[in-house]
């Protein structure tokens, strides 16, 4: 699946997006969060505090409990400030 | 309730002309019987500029979710949004919303309900540069109580 990373929260892991293959047990966002979390520090920085980041699956917001079988595109930002 | 009303949505570099974009919704229309226009402007004080980033793709899908749900709460007859991205400056507009109904009641509240969902919800965030270097915008808890009220449980008028 394709992630998508935005504010600082891509500017902390360094990179806008990037495709993984994240093992069967990751089944949720936030199982997915604390894979990323174990990947390196960048992503330990980008994710330290867990509640604060937003996700959203295929463009829709979605909370951390949410299942990401079958998503295409995950995302992950801080709360957002447009307007 | 408007199924047949489509809204004008624009995510856009460019500066806009709001007197424009109001004539634009209400030209040669008779069933228009009040129009709202909210601008979203940057200010300025420490602020020297800001700079709009998103996300393309939800921003769009995001921004219309939030406009057929205030189609389907009010008796619309015209609706545009338009939110800029990139960088600007105090005094330069960051976002339009411009609602048109046969009474004002609707307009008003339209208008107010898609500003505070936006707020909250659409994928924009904004980088601060100040005399002191640059920053994120930090999140207003007030933006997400603001939204919150609009929740299903509460009738439009």
């Amino acid at each position: 699946m394709k992630l998508k990373y935005f504010a600082w929260v891509r500017e902390r892991i360094g990179k806008a997006e990037e495709t993984v293959e994240p093992p069967a047990e990751v089944a949720t966002v936030a199982d997915l969060i604390a894979w990323l979390t174990q990947r390196g520090d960048e992503y330990a920085h980008a994710f330290d505090k867990p509640k604060v980041i937003r996700a959203a699956i295929d463009h829709t917001h979605v909370q951390a409990n949410a299942a990401i079988a079958g998503a295409r595109e995950v995302a992950f930002f801080p709360p957002m400030t447009g307007g | 309730m408007n199924s047949t009303l489509t809204p004008t949505i624009r995510i856009q570099a460019a500066d806009f002309d709001t007197a424009a974009e109001i004539a634009a919704l209400s030209r040669g229309r008779t069933d228009i019987g009040a129009v709202v226009s909210f601008s979203g402007i940057c200010r300025g004080g420490e602020t020297q500029a800001l700079t709009l980033e998103h996300y393309p793709g939800m921003a769009e899908a995001e921004i219309g979710r939030h406009a057929e749900q205030a189609l389907s709460r009010w008796p619309l007859t015209g609706l545009t949004i338009i939110h800029r991205v990139g960088r600007i400056v105090p005094g330069e507009a960051i976002v339009l919303v411009v609602t048109a109904s046969a009474h004002r009641q609707a307009a008003f509240h339209a208008a107010e309900f898609l500003m505070d969902y936006l707020k909250a919800n659409a994928p924009f965030w904004k980088h601060e540069e100040t005399a002191q270097g640059t920053t994120w915008v930090e999140a207003q808890e007030r933006d997400d109580d603001a939204a919150a009220r609009w929740s299903k449980t509460w009738h439009a008028p």
